[in-house]
């Protein structure tokens, strides 16, 4: 049986990597799971500069589903540098940066740092944050920026290169399209949908950001839907995420057209989420006798 | 040894309309609690609610732990129907704990409300040298008032609606205490647990005192092990960004107990 899939020139040992902003830097989950056997660690967005966040309140629970407003907050990439790479160098797992800025300079430069530490496989820009040069507007929602910044951080980084497209958008595929002819290895889909909550005594938004982005199963169908289309748009490969609390959720993205898979909102509740999805794609393999996970990607779309 | 391990439903006992008292008993090894710690439990088998619960350690028992929990919304009202033999998953125990007074300081232990849940087991642990004092919102919503009493030194009361002991609030007793007993009482230190409002009160008046306060908070949850950064309060210094000493602190992991000086009420 062959669980191995290729995110560009990467190749992750299974499908089943955690999603950025839910794994911490992965030191967090090792007291609860081996993470020599994830395909990959996402870490927590990263910028050039440490950033505070957010004020509190910063999560609240929706139905099936959780709003966050954590406003990127992380130590900075030095920091990651000088004190998580080192732990995460001790593992056999694909280690994943995922980061951020707020322009196109930003970016640049911090994909750059990224590019020259030692035990970074890969990077996963996140477009869903606003830029300073553009009145704080997603840069993940405009095509034109997306395929400017898309193409900057291309040309800077010889590292796999997945861009994770925002879901607040009217079409998703040319969103993707962008992104790959900028020169994207591969694409992560969903990142949160925005959304807010109101407090009816005080009449006011719950969340100190006001608004803040849902995930968990409430989003799913969304996002399969989302990875459903981009497999038709695009030829890269997808890392589908959104709502993936069991095996069974992680192989319908993958029929859909996902090459692997990030589990995110599932760790909170579970910390062996990731692993136990994992066992339970190789279950399925088993009763399905399939030989190659990869054989699964798309097979939705076939005949 | 994990701090993820299963435990079985013994009792989940009605003590009043709203509040109960579940003891757990663990299906695995656990690691021992230290008073002030809490643990993250599941409360439905399904996707909504969606995440675990935060409850305190109420106390260690010869077969597991047990917690005292109010009835607040939908995860609390399914957890009060759980019978007797469910199986839950738990997280913990999690967070910081109530530094143990040093000798020669005189524990001044204040609880309001369902802060009695965070405290209790501190008292089991200084047991004979405590002075406890204890706000409800009426008799009804005082518990465990005999184990209490056998275990405090000094046993104080207060009910909003004055329907048992003194009418008031758990701040004006510790007003009186202090304003009593800060002179023959020398090395005093002030544990405390209840509504944001009431600690923020206690920091107040330890700061003015120049007596050192721990205080347990409390912050809405998503993983409880420090991973998603969502429960963080706002603590007192520059805007430094990060995790661990940052702007920001997480109550699950840098918390629940703080130093109350620490926090940026
Ligand atoms: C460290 C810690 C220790 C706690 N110890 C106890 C205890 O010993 N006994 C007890 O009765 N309660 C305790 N609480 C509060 C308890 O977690 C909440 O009452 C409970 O989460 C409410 O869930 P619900 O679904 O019934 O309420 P809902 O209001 O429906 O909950 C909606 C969402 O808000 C969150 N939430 C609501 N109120 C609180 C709150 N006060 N604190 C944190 N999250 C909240 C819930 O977890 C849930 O995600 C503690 C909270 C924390 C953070
Ligand atoms: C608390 C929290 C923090 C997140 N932080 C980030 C982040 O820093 N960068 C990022 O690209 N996505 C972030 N995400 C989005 C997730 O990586 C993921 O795309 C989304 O939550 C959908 O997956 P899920 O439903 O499995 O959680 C965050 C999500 C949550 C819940
Ligand atoms: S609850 Fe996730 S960091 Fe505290």
């Amino acid at each position: 049986m062959n669980l191995e899939v290729k995110i560009g020139k990467l190749i992750l040992k299974n499908p089943v990597m955690t999603a950025s902003g839910t794994f911490g830097y992965g030191q967090e989950y090792a007291e609860f799971i081996d993470l020599n056997r994830l395909g990959a660690v996402v870490v927590k967005g990263l910028s050039l500069l440490p950033k505070v966040g957010n004020p509190p309140p910063r999560i609240i629970e929706t139905p099936a589903g959780m709003l966050n407003a954590i406003g990127l907050q992380n130590i900075g990439i030095e920091k990651f540098i000088s004190e998580k790479v080192p732990f995460l160098l001790g593992f056999d797992t694909s280690v994943i940066v995922n980061f951020f800025g707020d322009s196109v300079e930003e970016y640049v430069k911090a994909a750059g740092r990224l590019s020259s530490v030692d035990g970074i496989h890969g990077l996963e820009m996140n477009i869903s944050c606003p830029n300073k040069q553009a009145g704080w507007c997603i840069f993940g929602t405009d095509p034109k920026v997306t395929s400017q910044v898309v193409g900057a951080v291309r040309r800077e980084t010889d590292l796999p290169l997945i861009v994770k497209l925002s879901p607040n958008v009217t079409d998703i595929s040319l969103m993707a399209r962008v992104a790959e002819e900028a020169g994207a290895d591969a694409l992560s889909l969903i990142n949160t949908l925005t959304g807010m909550v109101i407090d009816i005594k005080k009449r006011r938004p719950v969340l100190g950001n006001l608004t803040g982005g849902l995930s968990g199963p409430a989003i799913r169908p969304v996002a399969v839907r989302m990875v459903y289309e981009v497999y038709k748009a695009v030829k890269i490969p997808i890392i589908g995420m959104g709502g993936i609390m069991s095996a069974g959720d992680a192989l319908e993205f993958m029929i859909a057209g996902a090459t692997a898979v990030a589990v995110g909102t599932a760790n909170f509740i579970k910390p062996s989420s990731t692993v136990e999805i994992l066992d339970g794609i190789v279950s399925y393999m088993e009763a399905e006798k399939l030989e190659e996970i990869s054989s699964l990607t798309g097979a939705a779309h076939a005949g | 040894m994990s701090r993820y391990f299963r435990a079985r439903i013994k009792s989940n006992l009605p003590l009043n309309r709203n509040h109960r008292l579940l003891s757990l008993v663990n299906m695995e090894r656990m690691k021992d609690p230290l008073p002030g710690q809490f643990y993250m439990l599941e409360v439905s088998k399904g996707n909504d609610p969606l995440l675990k619960r935060a409850f305190s350690l109420f106390r260690r028992t010869s077969e597991g732990f047990d917690i005292l929990y109010r009835i607040q919304g939908k995860g609390t009202a399914l957890l009060s129907e759980m019978k007797e033999k469910t199986e839950l998953d738990v997280l913990g125990p999690l967070g910081s704990s109530y530094p143990a007074p040093v000798a020669g300081e005189t524990p001044v232990i204040v609880a309001g409300g369902i802060g009695i849940a965070s405290v209790y087991s501190l008292i089991e642990q200084v047991r004979g040298s405590a002075y406890l004092l204890y706000g409800a919102r009426e008799k009804d919503d005082l518990f465990m008032l005999d184990e209490l009493k056998a275990m405090a030194r000094e046993f104080f009361i207060s009910t909003d609606d004055g329907s048992h002991s003194v009418r008031g609030s758990v701040i004006d007793m510790l007003k009186g205490f202090l304003s009593e007993r800060t002179s023959s009482e020398q090395n005093i230190v002030i544990y405390a647990c209840g509504p944001r409002p009431v600690l923020k009160e206690v920091a107040s008046m330890a700061d003015a005192k120049g007596i050192r306060a721990h205080v347990s908070l409390e912050e809405h949850m998503a993983c409880g092990i420090g991973a998603c950064l969502g429960c963080v309060v706002k603590v007192k210094g520059q805007e430094q960004a990060g995790e661990g000493s940052s702007l920001y602190k997480r109550v699950c992991k840098e918390g629940p107990v703080f130093d109350a000086g620490e926090i940026e009420w």
